[in-house]
């Protein structure tokens, strides 16, 4: 299996030279399994280059995994190129929204309206399809198979486990360890401790043992207090997540818009030597545009 | 009633749907959602005490989209499981239906009712920490008596005619309210409560809570002894008002498994004041009613 990131910028696309070494796109991962499946994490707008590579490749078959519907994760989407070429088969996967009621379909009505993009949803060619995923109920692609894990941000969102032939992948999209709402006097926080330990240990269930985890490490340590709630996690929360899964390597990703290259590599260091005494074997790295790993 | 269950089932399930919550949360819930800063435990405070809103959030989070782990019997774990936003926006979405009007058709006071059901629900609470012998967990005790009349408040909203006939009767004749319920209507509260959190797939033992709450086979488990209890004390203290005039004797079998009798129980609760002040706070009920 190999994973290439093609956009690993959180929020807005951030371009220009101090972002030029880690890339100013938005989220965007390429996943292709042994049999050469493509696998799409996200469409921000690191899709957009993505496409252009996939266009010596015709007809295309893709699987695109929508984590969750914010603009940094589907933004791309309508520049996807090979939606709009007969022959290719696009598939949409993400979460039901209990807000609207509805399922993947809206990521794309929404964004190919008339006054926001001059193609309409029935002007796509290809043969696209939608399928709204339940949580822990995985999907097979070819050998692989893809597993939904409910994670905590503002809006529902989707980690996706990938497993193919004994090597696995695990990608958070956006989530914030769970915390307390209540204060340690209030009467409901002993009650709302449990529920949280719990969906923690089910979450770290679901993806022991999985070799890489790419995950949101928006925020350093310093800056979360200011942040809490706002659906992200930080360097140390990553790291945390990473050795109680037991995997092997980290990549950290979601890099705040505002943070230049030379920053990043700062807070990421002094988060390596904060967390050096657990570090213990686990290879951390931080995610860069182009950048490429086989499994 | 001519209709077969299943039709009457689907009929006030999509009813339901457009049912409005009660006026101070859907007032709170328009103020929270103003403060984006909207501290998540105020606002869990305001979903959790609104029958309509508790209900339409569970009936989503239990539906077929989300295999979660277990079903969802409080606020606090949809909260974990779905986040605070999500949840925000949903309870902004049932606030945007409007109130649930104070008079109905039926003559049925909804601000009464629940008042009834919030200090059934506190109570339901207080008995399951202070007399359960094992580890029932007192939210699934609060859940209950704050949904466990819910079919009432059904009844007076879409099917007025027959319910008020049937509280009438149940006044004139002192007889409790779902026995004349099923007289004039054909079912009773606990009957139609019991078809709607069945169909939206809430959890068995929830079901059964509300399906048993008068039932003359005696309580099979911790919730349903507390709320049981919780019911008559609410009604024999005059705590909020659901129509129903008969408080009901607390069975022999029933006391032995708490260890003591109705009025040992409010007694051993102690001061009850801080559970019936917030909640004619919140039902906006005045104290001399």
């Amino acid at each position: 299996m190999k994973l290439k990131f093609w956009g690993v910028r959180g929020s807005i696309p951030s371009p220009g030279e101090k972002t030029v070494r880690y890339g100013g796109n938005t989220t965007c991962l390429e996943v292709r399994t042994d049999a050469n499946e493509l696998i799409i994490l996200d469409g921000g707008t690191g899709i957009f280059p993505l496409a252009q590579t996939l266009l010596k490749e015709l007809p295309v078959k893709a699987h695109i995994f929508n984590t969750h519907s914010h603009w940094d994760h589907i933004q791309g989407l309508p520049f996807f190129v090979p939606i709009f070429i007969p022959g290719n088969t696009i598939t949409l996967y993400a979460a039901f929204d209990p807000i609207s009621g509805e399922g993947p379909e809206r990521i794309v009505n929404v964004q190919l309206q008339y006054s926001f993009f001059p193609v309409r949803e029935a002007e796509m060619k290809s043969h696209f399809d939608y399928v709204a995923l339940m949580p822990l109920e995985a999907i097979s692609i070819g050998e692989a198979k893809v597993m939904p894990i409910m994670l905590n941000h503002p809006v529902v969102n989707l980690g996706y486990r990938i497993d193919c032939n004994g090597k696995s992948i695990f990608f958070t999209g956006d989530h914030e360890p769970h915390f307390n709402i209540y204060d340690s006097s209030d009467e409901g926080y002993a009650e709302y401790q449990t529920l949280i330990e719990e969906q923690r240990a089910s979450i770290v269930e679901a993806i022991r043992g999985v070799d890489v985890i790419v995950a949101d490490s928006a925020y350093t340590i310093e800056e979360y207090p200011g942040k809490k709630g706002w659906g992200h996690g930080t360097f140390d929360s990553c790291i945390q997540l990473a050795k109680d899964a037991g995997a092997k390597v980290l990549f950290c990703t979601h890099h705040e818009p505002t943070r230049s290259d030379d920053d990043l590599e700062k807070v990421f260091a002094e988060a390596l030597a904060r967390q050096a005494d657990i570090i213990d074997g686990l290879d951390i790295r931080l995610a860069r545009e182009g950048d490429e790993i086989t499994l | 009633m001519t209709e077969s269950s299943s039709e009457l089932t689907k009929k006030l399930s999509e009813a339901v749907e457009k049912m409005p919550a009660f006026p101070k949360s859907v007032q709170r819930i328009l103020e929270l959602s103003r403060e984006i800063n909207c501290p998540p435990k105020e606002l869990v405070m305001v979903i959790e005490k609104d029958p309509v809103m508790t209900m339409k959030l569970l009936r989503i989070l239990n539906s077929a989209y989300y295999s979660f782990p277990k079903q969802i019997t409080s606020v606090n774990q949809s909260v974990v499981y779905l986040g605070l936003n999500t949840i925000k926006n949903m309870a902004l979405s049932f606030a945007a239906m409007g109130s649930l009007p104070p008079h109905n058709a039926a003559g049925f006071d909804v601000q009464q009712y629940l008042m009834h059901s919030l200090t059934t629900a506190s109570i339901a609470r207080a008995v399951c920490m202070k007399y359960s012998h094992d580890d029932t967990d007192p939210a699934d005790c609060y859940i209950a008596g704050l949904l466990h009349d819910f079919g009432k408040v059904v009844f007076a909203q879409f099917m007025a005619e027959e319910f008020k006939e049937a509280l009438e009767r149940s006044a004139a004749e002192s007889i409790p309210l779902h026995v004349a319920e099923q007289q004039i209507i054909g079912t009773d509260h606990t009957v139609v409560g019991g078809m709607l959190v069945e169909k939206w797939q809430f959890p068995k033992q929830l079901t059964d809570n509300i399906r048993n709450h008068h039932s003359e086979i005696l309580p099979k488990n911790t919730v349903q002894s507390c709320l049981f209890v919780a019911n008559q004390i609410s009604k024999k203290l005059a705590l909020g008002n659901a129509g129903n005039p008969v408080a009901e004797e607390i069975p022999p079998v029933l006391q032995e498994h708490l260890g003591a009798d109705l009025e040992g129980i409010i007694v051993g609760l102690g001061d009850i004041s801080k559970l019936t002040s917030e909640a004619r706070v919140f039902a906006q009920v005045g104290k001399g009613d």
